[in-house]
């Protein structure tokens, strides 16, 4: 029996994300006295690095045609190597492609599924695990009843632990079956690391009062190597690209740090951001909603903090 | 085009979330429950646009118990054609994409759309699942779609970037931001939801394979701490020192 981990490449070398799925299998397989085996679809970095965060089986299908992703494809190559291996558990990462996948995988594995898991399985007699529901409000305990089960890991929740010891590298060649998903144009949005994966993101809402003003929110990300964001009527207005809106109807983050400028804080703004580690909250209005939800409050003009903290983080850093 | 779009509710963005029988089971006394912003927003509304440009129908499809019938009057009166109920509350994504797969199966479906998650669950999962069991190709995440010709051409979401993505035959879709804009339902769409044919069809049963066996709540933040808006540095040191972030 084994655990089978689906690594994600991002160019020439391995994503955060890839880290920690194959650090998290190696724990569950090490729960049950087993093998972690990774599985690289496609070209990809060096796979003996996967060995530094546990993988004791690296397993390379370096078919080219993997590298623009058809989900039927890669479902099939995993669902394969998971029968291979006997793989009671399949680990992807909560990410676009994982999230793709995991249907794909377990219907064809029959087998019971999680997405977006932020804990280790509980010790006990059945395959138990949380997720964060309700968009942050709660968070769920669910059973798996199956032999076989697929799980999405959520980013930045289970981190990536060293581990010392030689994985196997091995190439398999698989039949896939016919493309059916042609890629045919790529458009990558920013040079920043993106919100999804982003481990400090400075963010900004309506008190910003308009686009000509976003200098002041950029220099501050730039000093704190952060990503981006807004609210979702700065978007909507067309101030920032959609890309960059947080919240329910927007993207989910949780990165280490988030520092939201002239937002209220509604309740669906915090909905995307509410599992952010450490929140600092700058708004002129000592009654803003977002309070309630921050670690740290300044309560004055963004036009006058924001640039001081920018100078201040400066300071720090020399 | 034949198209079929995947309706779930979920409780209104500001309810208030609790649990009763040993936190065991949603406390849904007094919660307000829309359709899910995806569906309606996105899927459904692209779907209708596609048939009012090129002709064809939206089904609109719900796996649920009765009380769902307001939403799915909803789609009818925001434009759907028809819809189907499937009766029985649903426990796990894989039973609801085995019921609407076992629906869709031989019906010639162009497009079956989903939205990119439900807001309560956050789960992603329907949609995959409903492409592999009717062995089609699937699009997550989609932020355009348009139709050229015989292919469909979309926008599909990735970490940092898009990617624009072709396809000849019918295929799975689920819809997120960009791909449409809300429409609100007028009198005369309210109106004609009434008449327009919602079947409810026996349901399959299928096996479920994950349950919730409890909930419980975050953590609540210990309060804030406010610092002197003259002092950043004083703000540093704390992320620094205190909370480690930088
Ligand atoms: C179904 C639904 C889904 C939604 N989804 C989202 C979502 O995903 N994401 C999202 O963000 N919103 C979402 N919203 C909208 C949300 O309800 C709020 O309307 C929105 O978040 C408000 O944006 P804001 O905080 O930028 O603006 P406002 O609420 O207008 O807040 C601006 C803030 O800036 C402060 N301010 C003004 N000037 C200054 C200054 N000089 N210095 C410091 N502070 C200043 C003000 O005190 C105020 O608190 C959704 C709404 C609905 C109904
Ligand atoms: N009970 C349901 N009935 C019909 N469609 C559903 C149901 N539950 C989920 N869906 C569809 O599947 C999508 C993704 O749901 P989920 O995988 O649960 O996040 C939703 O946006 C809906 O389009």
């Amino acid at each position: 029996m084994s655990v089978l981990v689906y690594v994600e490449s991002k160019g020439s070398t391995f994503a955060k994300a890839a880290w920690e799925v194959v650090s998290y299998g190696k724990k569950i397989a090490a729960q049950s006295g087993d093998k972690c085996i990774a599985l690289i679809a496609g070209s990809a970095g060096d796979p003996g690095s996967l060995s530094e965060y546990g993988a004791d089986d690296i397993i390379c299908v370096s078919d080219t045609q993997l590298d623009d992703f058809d989900s039927g494809q890669h479902a099939a190559l995993i669902a394969k190597i998971a029968k291979d291996e006997s793989a009671h558990t399949v680990i992807l990462s909560h990410s676009a492609k994982g999230k793709s996948l995991l249907g794909r995988v377990a219907v064809q594995l029959d087998a019971g599924c999680v997405s977006g898991v932020n804990s280790l399985p509980e010790q006990g007699d059945s395959f138990k695990v949380r997720k964060s529901v309700f968009s942050g409000k709660a968070i769920a305990t669910y059973e798996i009843n199956t032999p076989v089960r697929v799980i999405s890991l959520m980013g930045n929740s289970v981190p990536p632990e060293k581990q010392t010891g030689e994985g196997n590298v091995s190439n398999r060649e698989i039949e896939l079956p016919a493309r059916r998903e042609k890629v045919v144009d790529r458009a990558i949005v920013s040079g920043k690391v993106p919100l999804p994966e982003a481990e400090r993101v400075v963010s900004a809402g309506r008190g910003m009062k308009g686009p000509e003003n976003w200098g002041i929110i950029e220099d501050l990300a730039d000093v704190l190597n952060a990503t981006t964001a807004c609210s979702r009527p700065v978007a909507d207005s067309g101030w920032r690209p959609h890309h960059e809106h947080v919240g329910q109807t927007g993207v989910a983050i949780r990165p280490n740090l988030y520092i939201a400028a002239g937002i209220s804080g509604a309740i669906q703004h915090l909905a995307g951001v509410n599992n952010s580690k450490v929140i600092v909250v700058i708004n002129k209005d000592p009654e803003a909603p977002f309070f309630k939800a921050a670690d740290y409050g300044v309560v004055g003009d963004l036009f006058e903090v924001v640039p001081r903290l920018t100078a201040a983080v400066k300071k720090f850093k020399s | 085009m034949k198209l079929l779009v995947c309706i779930s509710k979920t409780p209104e963005t500001t309810a208030k979330i609790s649990f009763n029988d040993n936190a065991t089971e949603f406390n849904a006394d007094g919660v307000q429950f829309i359709m899910n912003p995806y569906d309606e927003w996105y899927a459904l509304v692209r779907a209708i646009e596609l048939v009012e440009s090129g002709g064809g129908s939206v089904t609109a499809i719900n796996v649920g118990n009765a009380t769902n019938d307001i939403i799915i009057r909803k789609a009818l009166a925001i434009g759907a054609d028809d819809a189907v109920r499937i009766d029985v509350e649903p426990a796990s994504a894989m039973s609801v994409a085995s019921e609407i797969a076992h629906y869709a199966r031989g019906k010639g479906f162009d497009i079956v759309f989903t939205g990119k998650e439900t807001i309560d669950y956050n789960g992603s999962e329907v949609g995959g699942m409903i492409a592999e069991l009717l062995d089609l190709p699937y699009v997550s995440f989609a932020s355009d779609l348009q139709i050229s010709g015989d292919k469909k051409v979309l926008k599909r979401e990735v970490e940092g970037g898009v990617e624009v993505i072709e396809i000849g035959g019918p295929l799975v879709v689920s819809a997120a931001k960009g791909m449409a804009e809300q429409r609100i339902p007028n009198m005369r769409g309210i109106m004609m939801a009434k008449r327009k044919p919602l079947e409810v069809i026996a349901p399959q049963n299928f096996k479920d394979q994950v349950k919730v066996v409890k909930y419980s709540l975050p953590k609540e933040k210990t309060g804030v701490k406010l610092v002197d808006p003259e002092n950043m540095d004083e703000l540093v040191r704390l992320l620094h020192e205190e909370a480690k972030v930088i």
